[in-house]
């Protein structure tokens, strides 16, 4: 058992930290949201400082980082609001690269995303799926010595500003089958694909994707025909991991404001961190966080767990944790605030949403807490 | 970063799962699965066999008799204990009078206390409440007067428990009267329940058992080499140990080992016409549960870590009061859980020793004492420093509100 960071840590922390720190202010951000997929400028400073080669091999071109240097990135982009693609990009796209893609897949695809030149999506949901990972109706048949994609991807995240797309496909086996899906990597502007691009409640950018008769070379094939759905659950698990940590960011941020709101406002002749009802509060939404810091951490090391049923478990019971606190510490940092906490133009509101859209990715609370009920035993 | 537990960590847990597995007497541990607390004699025996490995308080040094753990290994030891239905290591003498003594006493102290509450041959409780003097204890009003060798007693301490099984009493009465603030007359005294004076009255818990005291003090007589560190700094003392409580202080054992139990006779309960564990509902109350469990785990392996690395002595974190709110939050939904897996079952008081002595029980043994255990468990938010109380540190000692 070890919570320490090692210096490396510290000082990967310390330079994402003093980057965002410096150009990532609530205000310029706003000038980021009218561009789609963020800045492209500091899309580049990510890549010159490393964060886009993060969990990469050395030899992919990456930089080797493991669980908890990614914990560390994705909180401090969650501190800051980050719009830009970088958990469809390295977290989803580039965990199905890394753990399923060929030797020549990675070659072609991870060090030009390492240096900034291409984004990915991960184009899994569909909207009748909810979030049933194995819920897949996209229908991949034999063409030659190739494939041909039909079908629709709902609410692809970063899906409208991708390069490549990682699409999941049915080869085989019924509606909710875990065998007889594929993954296929897909140009984004490959013949038969069209995007409706929108925003997410948090300015995220996403898109809902129509595959008509793509046609896919064998080379494009991600892993083994029919298999795809262990590749579909890592993704999920790294994304779970990611947005989990995102969220301690986001929930430090919105608490610190909260503490500073209750400390200058004044009501009644006094701060109204002076009345004990909302000191209460406060403290209720301190240890809300600190225990969805604890399951945040729990979501950084599960992955690595060897058992499949215990990952799977301690995975759910992370991301359910990470819901309850997110929704606790967000709600009341709206309620504390009073009316300015309404406001678009107040940054509460931002981190608001964006942690109700990380608490709809990859499964809601509940439906990871009817995950841990099913394995009471 | 890592959350699992070292090897060496393992081992350590290994062993005393396997030391208390080997030596906890049967009959105890049915007696606290069915659901009740220690009784005197189940809290004493364990002591004793724990004591002969050095092992019945955890927190002290070697040289006191103590196993000189660190902050993890105690850790380890207490959720194991309670894991496996045994009784604690009784607080008053392990974790309040012990630290408070090793910490702030004289050689003379240690040397006449330690070894006998090590060994539970001195049963120890603690007079800090009063009547007026609950969430605001430094408005106690018993006062110590000093006359020539002694200090003259004269006051009342409420909600002692167990005071009727202790030989002794350590207790913060009132040696200024005219301190500027309330907290600096007030000091630390350790008091013999058998001096002349002394009155106990029980009071009668909602769980029917007699747990809790009045304390009467009528001129108590108490030699002046009993008062521990320096008169009027004893609300130093009782500061320390209020921090010094937190390791274990969550109980995550007891929790867990109630929600086990639950588990257990849930598989026996019909509901709906299936057996109650296949119930959606249930599942999902206990799946609630344990994602809470495991939050609060690795809070409190953070927190005992961080603990740890200051090599034990660092400053109580304000962070534990943490610990205590959820940790009581959660053995009481625990023992709430198994009192509703009884149903209707669980609302009689069944006579069960009766029942055992004529070997035909006609009810299910542990449904009377599980309910006995819930409604004793709603104190768990209301000693050791209210919830509300632990909020008000967090407000102010973290949040700086």
């Amino acid at each position: 058992m070890d919570f320490d960071l090692t210096d490396e840590q510290r000082q990967l922390a310390d330079s994402v930290g003093k980057l965002l720190a410096d150009d990532y202010s609530f205000d310029k951000r706003k000038g980021y949201l009218k561009q789609a997929g963020g800045s492209a400028a500091l899309w580049q400073s990510y890549a010159d400082l490393g964060l886009l080669g993060l969990p990469f091999d050395e030899a992919d071109g990456g930089f080797g980082g493991g669980p908890t240097e990614l914990m560390l990135v994705m909180e401090a982009l969650g501190r800051s609001l980050v719009i830009e693609p970088y958990l469809p990009t390295v977290v989803l796209g580039g965990t199905a690269i890394r753990v399923a893609g060929s030797a020549e897949q990675r070659k072609r695809i991870l060090p030009k995303l390492v240096e900034g030149g291409l984004k990915l999506a991960f184009a899994h949901g569909e909207a009748e799926a909810r979030y049933d990972l194995s819920d897949v109706t996209t229908t991949a048949r034999p063409s030659g010595s190739g494939w041909v994609i039909d079908g629709a991807k709902s609410v692809v995240q970063g899906g409208s500003v991708a390069d490549l797309l990682i699409v999941s496909a049915r080869m085989s086996g019924a509606r909710d089958d875990p065998d007889g899906i594929s993954l296929f990597i897909i140009a984004a502007d490959a013949k038969g694909v069209s995007r409706k691009s929108y925003r997410l409640r948090d300015g995220t950018d996403a898109a809902d994707i129509v595959l008509s008769g793509v046609e896919v070379p064998a080379g494009d094939l991600l892993g083994k025909p029919g298999e795809g759905f262990t590749v579909v659950q890592r993704v999920t698990e790294a994304g779970i991991a990611a947005v989990a940590a995102e969220a301690v960011g986001a929930m430090e941020v919105i608490q610190a404001m909260t503490l500073d709101y209750l400390k200058t406002r004044k009501q009644f002749g006094r701060a109204i961190g002076q009345f004990q009802a909302l000191q209460h509060r406060a403290a209720d939404m301190l240890i809300a966080l600190e225990q969805g810091r604890s399951m945040a951490m729990l979501a950084t090391m599960a992955p690595g767990i060897a058992d499949k049923v215990e990952r799977a478990r301690n995975l759910a019971m992370a991301k359910a944790g990470i819901g309850r606190a997110a929704r606790f510490v967000s709600q009341n940092a709206i309620q504390l605030h009073g009316g300015i906490g309404m406001t678009d133009e107040y940054a509460v509101g931002h981190y608001f949403r964006r942690l109700m859209v990380i608490e709809h990715c990859f499964g809601d609370t509940d439906h990871h807490l009817a995950t841990v009920a099913d394995a009471v035993a | 970063m890592d959350l699992q537990f070292t090897a060496d960590e393992i081992a350590f847990r290994n062993e005393v799962r396997a030391f208390i597995r080997d030596n906890l007497p049967r009959e105890i541990h049915d007696h606290m699965r069915r659901g009740y607390t220690a009784r005197k004699q189940d809290t004493v025996a364990w002591h004793r066999i724990l004591n002969a490995r050095h092992w019945a308080a955890p927190s002290w040094p070697k040289e006191w008799g103590g196993p000189g753990w660190t902050p993890v290994q105690r850790m380890i030891f207490a959720e194991e204990n309670l894991l496996a239905a045994a009784p604690e290591p009784w607080p008053a003498n392990s974790n309040l009078m012990g630290p408070a003594v090793i910490q702030f006493g004289s050689e003379r102290q240690k040397k006449r206390f330690l070894a006998p509450a090590a060994n539970m041959d001195e049963f120890w409780s603690q007079g800090f409440s009063e009547p007026n003097a609950g969430s605001d204890l430094a408005a106690l009003r018993t006062a110590a007067v000093r006359d020539g060798d002694d200090y003259v007693i004269n006051g009342q301490k409420i909600w002692t428990t167990n005071a009727h099984w202790s030989d002794w009493c350590f207790a913060i009465v009132r040696t200024d009267p005219k301190a500027a603030k309330p907290q600096q007359g007030i000091s630390f005294i350790l008091i013999d329940m058998k001096s002349p004076g002394i009155t106990i009255r029980p009071i009668i818990s909602i769980d029917g058992y007699h747990h809790l005291n009045e304390v009467f003090f009528d001129d108590v007589r108490v030699p002046a080499w009993q008062l521990v560190g320096e008169e009027n700094r004893g609300w130093d003392i009782a500061k320390f140990l209020l921090g010094n409580e937190r390791i274990g202080i969550a109980r995550l054992g007891r929790s867990r080992e109630r929600l086990r139990f639950a588990l257990e006779k849930a598989r026996g309960q019909r509901s709906r016409g299936k057996p109650l564990i296949e119930d959606s509902g249930f599942r999902r109350r206990v799946a609630e549960l344990e994602v809470e469990l495991k939050a609060l785990e690795i809070t409190q392996l953070r927190l005992v870590s961080a603990h740890d690395k200051a090599h034990g002595d660092g400053k109580p974190d304000p962070l534990s009061s943490v610990l205590k709110i959820k940790g009581s939050e959660l053995i009481q939904a625990a023992s709430e859980l198994v009192m509703d897996v009884g149903g209707p079952l669980s609302m009689p008081i069944w006579a069960q020793e009766l029942e055992a002595l004529t070997n035909s029980p006609e009810h299910p043994d542990w449904t009377t004492p599980s309910t006995a255990l819930y409604l004793h468990l709603r104190a768990a938010s209301i000693y050791g420093g209210s919830n509300e109380i632990q909020k008000n540190i967090l407000a102010k000692a973290v949040l700086g509100l």
